[in-house]
């Protein structure tokens, strides 16, 4: 099983003929993925090598997927491209769009998720400016690095990439069953309530490890999630506490948010939701095995 | 990624925020057809004198600070002649408000007598992955008063990204909001310019506060506040010229123009580390380590990237030693896509680098190396046995060290 990503699936990879798209699809490649192509309309027709592996090029994202049976879309699309790319996406329906690019104006992405909500969320979009998800010794569609870690069954959800490798390296004897970086910009698509949801109802998935950072209050809302509705054991982090508030000028943003987006609103959050909170990465990982153990 | 202009914005992940002064705010309202009093910034109090003449003899004088209770502190003052305009402008400028200090003056045509003050704003409601319109009879005041004291007063309409705002639209948060029918049609208009704004500029607010309702029936925006979303510049050119570049730290502004990811903090550990949110735990792990050392804490945040390169090691070592109140550093890497041995590497080499441009290399180095090629890493640091560098080996426990190694250099 798994979350969202499987040895079934089929991925395409938007923006792969760049630099970036090449480099991660090569590794993606390595880790066992199912790579059934690229998008690029300058492109279609032709195909790339990746040491042995011909990847063939296709025009659109419909053309892919009806050529391919592909599923899954990782797209590597400069900032000022991936409106276009991701409503690309979005009309041809494929189920699973993963958005590494970095940088993304924020209107864009709002707009973006307004139209795949439109849609029908027919599109389930994950990031934007994320490192995507992976599940060891099946697939990887994004950058996580594929050697850290072993399948197993712990279920990871994190605002943050490197803070995902880190906790999947304290914890990489036991390995995981998925590892998702859901992003950390104001608007994303998948969110850590999607994840618990989706680790909740996995038969792999003995505990869910989640990672949180401050800003915003998709903590506090996932803790809220947690008490109601998930039963496995839930291990948190939350990275922040001593970053400083910012220049706020704005008024308004804080009225939405109420006064939740401190790092310690948010471990106090998750803790009432019954969820053990680590005060740094490696007391994290110490309590994931405390409760695997229990 | 790009620098940026606090630790909390940072610390999100490279969404970063363009906070305006009042006039820019007023300027950009003024281009999209919101009604606004005409107004001059100046940096000089003689030059009050020339734009209060232009005004018609008398004016406001404005703090342009960005942070909120200006008027209370003594910002803002009204001059009846030209003389009077100078005299309130020496006052003003160099004055400090909330520890802003003031280095410029609006000079702004006076508002007719006021009737009464509204709020209107257009953000980014993140909770809910959309837009969001506020807007309340209750003006000219903080609005957060309004939402905690009376939240029925504060209309908050969302709006589709896809959507926008058309009069009718409007005309549905100004009815929500409960505007008087004498202006119900005015506000709606200037929601729809002020949405304008809001799209055209890639804001992530607008907010007029107070929305005045002057003598002779006129709606006016006498005051507001706009945020831009740097991620946008690429299709926004005249926003760089809208950032105050001379308000950075001056450590901050040598880490921009090196394209480092930057915020100055009061510490005494510095930091270097690969990825936002492992520099952010960084900084809490260090915190929490320095109450066992004399309460020293990091004194900055960097995230070199992924790539992290004996160059951009050596330009974020170059800041980092170059700030007097670090006394020890703390480098922190955890190689993903990277490899532990370039980094190793990176590190040995910006020492070279360092000292062959003839820096003074004194600070102790703390450095963890885990994830990829990690034993590697660990073995070229071990092999160049530089005397400022200590390897060990994991997070919690390089934290210690560099701590301790900060509170002993701080006696």
């Amino acid at each position: 099983m798994a979350i969202f990503l499987t040895k079934d699936s089929k991925v395409i990879v938007q923006g792969m003929t760049g630099a970036t798209g090449m480099k991660h699809t090569k590794l993606m490649l390595g880790d066992g993925t199912n790579i059934v192509g690229g998008v690029n309309p300058r492109k279609a027709g032709t195909s790339v090598d990746f040491d042995g592996t011909e990847v063939p090029v296709f025009g659109t994202v419909a053309e892919a997927m009806e050529k391919t049976g592909a599923d899954v879309s990782v797209l590597f699309v400069p900032p000022a491209f991936s409106k276009a790319a991701v409503v690309e996406a979005i009309d041809a329906e494929i189920p699973l769009a993963v958005v590494i690019t970095e940088g993304i104006a924020v209107h864009d992405s709002a707009a973006f998720y307004a139209y795949a909500v439109e849609k029908g969320n027919k599109t389930r979009i994950i990031g934007p400016n994320c490192p995507g998800l992976i599940t060891p010794g099946q697939s990887n569609a994004g950058i996580i690095p594929g050697d850290i870690t072993k399948p197993g069954r712990i279920g990871l959800v994190s605002k943050s990439g490197t803070l995902t490798y880190q906790m999947m390296y304290e914890l990489r004897d036991i390995g995981f069953s998925s590892a998702v970086g859901i992003g950390g910009d104001p608007v994303i698509g998948t969110t850590h309530i999607d994840a618990l949801a989706a680790f909740e109802a996995d038969p792999d998935t003995d505990l869910i490890v989640m990672i949180g950072e401050i800003g915003g209050d998709a903590e506090e809302r996932a803790a809220d999630f947690i008490a109601k509705n998930v039963t496995k054991p839930v291990v948190g982090y939350v990275a922040g506490f001593t970053a400083p508030e910012g220049k706020t000028m704005g008024h308004a943003g804080a009225i939405v948010s109420g006064s939740s987006g401190t790092a310690q609103a948010k471990k106090e959050a998750l803790e009432a939701a019954g969820v053990k909170v680590g005060k740094t990465p490696t007391e994290t990982a110490k309590l994931a095995r405390e409760a695997l153990t229990a | 990624m790009q620098a940026m202009h606090t630790a909390r914005e940072t610390t999100e992940k490279g969404w970063t925020r363009v906070d305006l002064f009042e006039y820019q705010a007023r300027d950009l309202f003024a281009k999209h057809g919101v009604p606004v009093l005409a107004g001059e910034v100046i940096d000089t109090p003689e030059a009050a004198r020339a734009v209060t003449e232009r005004l018609g003899g008398k004016s406001v004088v404005k703090a342009q600070v960005k942070v909120g209770g200006r008027g209370k502190a003594g910002g803002v003052k009204l001059a009846a002649t030209p003389d009077e305009a100078v005299a309130r402008a020496t006052d003003i400028l160099g004055m400090d408000i909330k520890g802003h200090t003031v280095h410029k003056v609006m000079i702004a045509e006076t508002a007719p007598e006021i009737a009464e003050e509204y709020y209107v704003s257009y953000l980014l409601d993140r909770t809910n992955r959309t837009f969001l319109a506020m807007a309340s009879v209750q003006g000219g005041v903080e609005i957060e008063v309004v939402a905690e004291e009376n939240p029925d007063a504060l209309a908050k309409v969302p709006v589709n990204a896809n959507e926008g705002v058309s009069i009718e639209k409007a005309r549905e948060i100004v009815a929500q909001a409960k505007f008087p029918a004498e202006v119900a049609e005015q506000v709606a208009e200037i929601m729809v310019t002020l949405w304008d704004t809001f799209i055209k500029e890639d804001a992530l607010l607008v907010e007029v506060n107070p929305l005045a309702k002057v003598a002779d029936g006129r709606v006016i925006a006498l005051d507001g506040k706009v945020s831009l979303d740097e991620n946008a510049e690429f299709r926004q050119p005249d926003h760089e010229a809208l950032e105050d570049k001379a308000a950075a730290n001056p450590l901050e502004a040598a880490a921009k123009a090196k394209n480092l990811n930057y915020v100055k903090l009061d510490g005494e550990v510095g930091i270097i580390g690969n990825g936002a949110g492992l520099v952010m735990s960084t900084l809490d792990v260090v915190a929490y380590a320095g109450e066992k050392h004399s309460n020293v804490k990091p004194a900055n945040f960097l995230d070199i990237g992924g790539g992290a390169s004996a160059e951009v090691m050596a330009n974020g070592l170059e800041i980092i030693l170059g700030d007097p109140d670090v006394k020890s550093v703390f480098v922190n890497v955890f190689g993903g896509i990277t490899a532990c041995d370039e980094v190793a590497n990176g590190i040995v080499q910006a020492l070279e680098l360092l000292k062959s441009k003839g820096e003074d290399v004194t600070k102790p180095l703390v450095v963890r190396l885990d994830g990829n090629n990690a034993e590697l890493g660990r073995k070229i640091l071990s092999d160049a046995n530089h005397p400022l560098v200590q390897r060990v080996d994991t997070m919690d426990g390089a934290a210690d060290k560099a701590a301790e190694l900060a509170a002993a250099a701080a006696k």
